[in-house]
């Protein structure tokens, strides 16, 4: 699995990995969908663009995090799929999300995310592996 | 929680001695028990609050306090900004505002019994709850900034239930020095429909009854005595609290290098009160307070229109509205001396003694209410507020019972099917729009709330009043 979930007092947790920093971002945003809703149920039929700035990468991961779920509640979607690009200095990124509007039927959704925070904020890489995690408050 | 680390002051009082960068101690409100299994972080939290600038007595933790944001939730401290008190963002929390509101309804259990099937269904069809609900309410650009200038008196001009309701909101319904123009663009549009709908997580609608009354006199004055029906409705600022919180952090982040206010957490980024960046938050956040108090006002006139349906018979008055994630300018007196205070109550309610003139007229001779959240299966409080607390914790006392299961452990351990049985079994009707989320927010996942509750009361931080018990429960 690429990415997972960790438990924490009140909130929850989530953490992507991947061969790079870009993929662990968007393994992060898998992990926070996936709180909400089963992935495997949310089809990626439309395409939205996101761009985000920070002072550094740690800001920039709860930046890209906070984007999507903004974006997801303004235009009631969830989003499954995900690619994004970081610059060098890992202050800027520019991706883009896919989803499908929010069916409560079909989605069977569990609960919302409300925010990503800077709680267990991590970005780091560990035997060649990029990890990116934090708590999302619900 | 390791007690050695503690000095005990009373059975009730536990300080952490101020020690290196701590400008007061730490102070924790609870039973032993509590404090055993307290989370360590609890301690570390309230340390770091204990450092930031102008922080007066102590930084206090209440007996439901758990790991939070900066400030543990549950956390408490007030700053004078003439000693150069900072506002800081994790002292005031995400869910700008979040808080509980009772309404009576004039009948009794008794009355209720035979219609609560009916009731429960009505209110779950009216009040829109869980992701991706919207409100009845389409708003523009220019309402929502109505809104958050004009907060539950908003509503009320617009229709949403009556004048007479405002008395019993803090603030008379209207939180002043709300800017709407510093609050972003986007913070807005996520709230255009969104005003009226009750959100997801541990919020909830209850028809509640009093099921034990602990001083008839504050209940009769609060208009309750056993087997009163009331409705409490637990929630708040939206999405629009979280983005404000989420675009101040970064701005704050900012603002505490530049006046050279050591951080020790991100999320106690904060802005001496005096200066145009802590000015321009405070703004921002009496505009969230000000969608919360709306946003409440709005539901409230729902379960009117559904008990007119239903119950025409009842009388659905407000018995109070309180917030328990805010920062306010109150008076409090210090060595004596009477300053003006920003007390930030991060998952704590505000409980004001008898007297203080922020308290309706008609409860004044006996404290403020004081609405205590508990989980679905269990029960809810009402207490009282008293002239100790507003001496030993600025007049705050606990939230709510406080997590002891994670979501994750929670989803593991019950299944919303079974939750939802079990609790019919026990007379509880639960409408809920995920079983998931029934399981996460199931009573075992919570503290048990009377022992939070006991704390409260003996360490005399607020007084108890009634018992409420559930009787149909909406949840996201």
């Amino acid at each position: 699995m690429d990415y997972e979930t960790f438990d924490h007092e009140a909130d929850i947790g989530i953490r992507g990995y991947g061969e790079t920093l870009e993929e662990a971002f968007e393994n992060a945003a898998r992990a926070m969908f996936s709180v909400m809703v089963d992935l495997s149920k949310v089809k990626p039929v439309k395409k939205f663009h996101i761009e985000a700035e920070a002072p550094d990468v740690e800001a920039l991961l709860v930046e890209w995090l906070n984007q999507l779920l903004a974006i997801a509640d303004l235009e009631g979607y969830l989003f499954s799929d995900f690619r994004v690009k970081i610059s060098e200095d890992g202050t800027h990124l520019e991706g883009y999300a896919m989803g499908e509007p929010i069916d409560r039927e079909k989605h069977e959704i569990s609960v919302e995310v409300k925010g990503a925070t800077y709680s267990m904020l991590e970005v780091d890489k560990e035997d060649g592996r990029y990890r990116a995690q934090c708590v999302v408050d619900v | 929680m390791e007690l050695r680390s503690l000095e005990r002051k009373s059975e009730y009082e536990w300080e952490i001695p101020r020690t290196g960068d701590m400008n007061v101690p730490g102070k924790i409100f609870a039973s032993r028990r509590l404090i055993e299994e307290m989370d360590d972080k609890v301690k570390e939290q309230i340390t770091n609050v204990a450092c930031l600038p102008g922080i007066q007595k102590a930084a206090l933790a209440m007996p439901d306090a758990h790991w939070g944001y900066g400030f543990p939730i549950g956390g408490v401290g007030a700053f004078d900004p003439e000693e150069g008190g900072v506002i800081c963002m994790g002292g005031i929390g995400f869910d700008i505002s979040c808080g509980v509101r009772t309404l009576r309804t004039g009948l009794s259990l008794e009355d209720v019994k035979p219609k609560i099937e009916q009731l429960a269904e009505a209110l779950f069809r009216k009040v829109p709850a869980g992701l991706g609900s919207k409100g009845k309410l389409h708003l523009s650009m220019s309402e929502i900034d109505d809104v958050l200038r004009g907060g539950a008196v908003w509503a009320v001009e617009q229709g949403y239930g009556y004048e007479e309701d405002l008395e019993y909101i803090e603030e008379q319904g209207r939180m002043e020095g709300a800017k709407p123009e510093n609050v972003s663009h986007m913070a807005k549009k996520r709230q255009l429909h969104e005003v009226g709908t009750l959100g997801s997580g541990n919020h909830y609608l209850e028809v509640q009854y009093v099921s034990e009354v602990y001083d008839a006199e504050a209940a009769r004055v609060y208009g309750l005595e056993k087997n009163s029906v009331v409705i409490s409705v637990h929630c708040g600022s939206r999405a629009l609290g979280h983005q404000i919180g989420m675009d101040y952090i970064k701005e704050l982040y900012k603002a505490a290098k530049k006046y050279g206010i050591p951080i020790k957490d991100r999320e106690l980024a904060c802005a001496p009160i005096n200066s145009p960046e802590g000015e321009k938050y405070f703004s921002a956040v009496a505009a969230g307070i000000n969608c919360a108090l709306a946003n409440r006002q709005v539901i409230s006139h729902l379960v009117r229109q559904v008990f007119e349906e239903v119950m025409p018979e009842a009388k659905v008055e407000m018995l109070y509205d309180i917030s328990h994630n805010t920062c306010k300018v109150e008076e409090h007196l210090i060595d004596g001396e009477r300053r003006t205070l920003y007390v930030h109550r991060k998952g704590s309610t505000r409980a004001l003694g008898p007297g203080r003139k922020e308290i309706p007229r008609a409860y004044r001779d006996v404290g403020q209410p004081v609405l205590i959240g508990g989980t679905m299966g269990t029960f809810s409080f009402i207490l009282r507020g008293t002239a100790e607390g507003l001496e030993k914790a600025f007049g705050s006392a606990c939230h709510g019972a406080g997590r002891a299961k994670s979501r994750r452990q929670a989803k593991r351990v019950f299944r919303g099917e079974r939750i939802i049985q079990e609790l019919r079994q026990r007379g509880i009707i639960i409408k809920a729009h995920s079983y998931a989320g029934v399981a996460e927010e199931a009573p075992g996942a919570y503290k048990n709330v009377e022992e939070v509750v006991d704390a409260v009361h003996n360490a005399g931080l607020a007084k108890k009043v009634v018992k409420l018990r559930p009787l149909a429960c909406i949840k996201g």
